[in-house]
């Protein structure tokens, strides 16, 4: 089975997001990590690969120093990683993005892809599905968990958080999935793996490798999305604390209750 | 020179901190309160390779360097120092002995194990009547047809219980030789000694200022029948090879110590920004930046010298100055900072709930065991005045 993972490199939003004077992020004044949503979908890929047997791929696009996420999933368990990189693909949004990656993947055999749901410093959840929709692909966005593959029939089988439930979904392979960070917990690195994942040499991609691609659909140019203003501010809400304090739990269950029917909310 | 560390060791480092800050953090507290060794947190260690990170994959190990092996136990020490010295004698003193000095068999049979992690090591030297002075070693080896018989005790053995693989340093009567003043000098040999051979067992536990959850036991040896395959290096050798493999361990402890004075300064730092007196915090006072300023050089001092020596143990043959080197001044430093960092949290910093007061009594240990301070300066003059 052949499995190839996306991944991003997203600024660790842990520790604050910094801008710089012209309100974009400040990338390197942050500490870069893997998206959480991405690594979880490494786990789910690595978790098949353990039970079934076969090839993780990761790919990711963006600046040369977003290899460390390639290395780090290959530290982790990956079998291969490429690059894709160029100075033409910059300034891409979700559409660009997703064109892109669709292109390095046609160059590739797979089975499953697999990409987290969102990243954590666009949160669009729009490049998984585009990407789905580029390869003419089935599309599951928030699997919580991949219960079953049956590589003779070709399908996997996932449930899918839906609101309130859950839907389990059959899936005719190839297909792609976009992981939801609750759906495993990453196992860590080994050092072992680290110094193997340096030692190995990663693919990398211009964009002279991506021959499926049209340059209308790349980099900023290609963006439909234009961003008109970034801010840090979050909106100032008016204070409508209302404190009361009444003498048991079930008085203040009473009072919340009479509060919500008040306002509308129940 | 390049005081910078490259990609994969600023990987690795991020593995153990994460690590460190998920997995054994949150136990630190209990693991010192109960006295309870950590299995859980050693089954978790095995999983991730931790417990063979110097070791080559031939014998089942990671093939990492001693430097990654350092940045793994300092980062542990910086939440846990009980875990961090789990991990160091099991790798300093048990399984890189045998790495250095075993035969292929021995290696295939106890090696391989270890370096996974299937297997916890420990070594066995001090006794009673003998720390320094290793001439008062009572635990002796007698070779009848093909096989050692141990008999004697040793104390103060860390991982004691818990290990399954242990080295253990005696002398053999008959190799005993006179000096040239004619005093009688003991030779010393070392054996690969299985858990579970019959007459070893365990004698009391030790109940300890500090690292009280790592097993701390007194061994004991009546009878003990070892295979003479098990005879690990050469006869009569077993003392160069102890004070080899402690050149080693000193590395280990060396970065203990700087773990446990890293994050000492990391909860110190923490709190005089929050603790507030006479309107400010405590950080604003000068006083108090001028104590943390002295931590912080002190502790970026042992920090090179413990990766010098990391860096020598990988390059050169004899590194016995840059380990006694490092561990000297890095346990020095990990309690004159442990308790530079209680003094800053003044009454707080004497309670156990903020963690301080626990790192000053595992401070203390590394001062002593593994060649005291004072053994380390005699290793260091004796080179000087050679």
């Amino acid at each position: 089975m052949k499995i190839v993972v996306c991944i991003k490199q997203v600024p660790d939003t842990k520790g604050g997001v910094k801008f710089k004077s012209d309100g974009t992020l400040d990338r390197g004044a942050m500490l870069a990590i893997m998206n959480p949503d991405d690594k979880a979908g490494l786990e789910a890929a690595l978790r098949l690969k353990d039970k079934y047997g076969g090839e993780v791929t990761v790919v990711t696009m963006g600046l040369p120093k977003a290899d460390a996420v390639l290395y780090e999933a290959i530290a982790m368990g990956a079998d291969k990683g490429i690059l894709v990189t160029d100075r033409v693909l910059g300034g891409a949004d979700t559409w660009a993005t997703s064109q892109t990656i669709a292109a390095a993947i046609k160059n590739l055999d797979y089975d499953i892809i697999i990409t987290g749901r969102q990243a954590i410093d666009g949160d669009t959840a729009q490049v998984g599905p585009q990407i789905s929709e580029h390869l003419h692909i089935p599309v599951v966005s928030y699997t919580e968990e991949i219960m079953d593959v049956d590589e003779g029939n070709r399908t996997v089988t996932v449930k899918r958080q839906f609101e309130d439930r859950y839907h389990i979904l059959k899936v005719q392979m190839p297909c792609l999935l976009t992981a939801l960070s609750e759906l495993n917990p990453p196992r860590y690195m080994t050092p072992g793996g680290i110094f193997d994942a340096f030692d190995q040499e990663l693919t990398v991609w211009g964009r002279a490798d991506l021959k499926e691609l049209a340059d209308e659909n790349i980099g900023l140019a290609g963006s439909p999305t234009k961003i008109a203003k970034a801010s840090d501010k979050v909106a100032k809400v008016k204070d409508k604390t209302k404190i009361k304090n009444l003498d048991s739990a079930s008085d203040d269950a009473d009072y919340i209750f009479s509060v919500l029917e008040e306002t509308h909310v129940i | 020179m390049d005081f910078a560390l490259d990609r994969k060791h600023e990987m690795a480092r991020n593995l153990f901190r994460d690590f460190a800050e998920n997995e054994v953090k949150p136990l630190a507290i209990d693991v010192d309160e109960t006295e309870v060794f950590p299995r859980d947190t050693v089954t978790k260690m095995q999983k991730y390779g931790f417990m063979g990170i110097p070791i080559p994959k031939e014998y089942g190990g990671q093939g990492c360097d001693p430097l990654t092996y350092t940045m793994c136990v300092e980062e542990l020490a910086k939440v846990c120092a009980t875990t961090a010295v789990i991990v160091s004698a099991h790798t300093s003193l048990c399984a890189d002995p045998i790495l250095q000095f075993g035969t292929e068999e021995q290696k295939q049979k106890y090696l391989v194990p270890l370096a996974k992690g299937e297997k916890l090591g420990a070594f066995a030297l001090t006794e009673p009547g003998a720390g320094t002075d290793a001439q008062g070693a009572q635990t002796k080896a007698e070779l009848v047809g093909d096989e050692w018989i141990l008999n004697g005790s040793k104390c103060f053995i860390t991982n004691g219980k818990e290990a399954d693989i242990y080295i253990v340093i005696a002398y053999v009567p008959e190799d005993t030789r006179e000096d040239k003043r004619g005093r009688k000098q003991k030779r010393f040999s070392a054996f690969i000694v299985e858990k579970g051979t019959p007459g070893f067992t365990f004698g009391v536990k030790e109940k300890k200022m500090g690292i009280r959850g790592s097993s701390t036991y007194e061994l004991i040896f009546q009878d003990v029948h070892v295979p003479a395959a098990n005879l690990l290096g050469t006869r009569g050798k077993g003392f160069a090879l102890a004070m080899h493999s402690l050149d080693g361990g000193r590395i280990g402890i060396a970065s203990q110590a700087l773990g446990i004075a890293e994050g000492a300064l990391d909860r110190t730092v923490a709190y005089v920004k929050e603790r507030k007196q006479f309107g400010k915090a405590i950080g604003q006072f000068q006083n108090t930046q001028f104590v943390l300023a002295d931590m912080a050089a002190r502790i970026e001092a042992a920090r090179y010298l413990v990766y010098k020596a990391a860096d020598a143990k990988a390059n050169q043959s004899s590194y016995s100055v840059e380990a006694a080197q490092a561990k000297l001044f890095a346990a020095e430093t990990a309690m004159e900072v442990t308790t530079k960092a209680v003094q800053l949290h003044g009454g707080y910093g004497y309670i156990r709930e903020y963690e301080v007061e626990r790192m000053m009594r595992d401070a203390k240990i590394t001062e002593i065991y593994e060649g005291t301070s004072e053994v380390q300066r005699m290793v260091i003059s004796g080179a000087l005045l050679a």
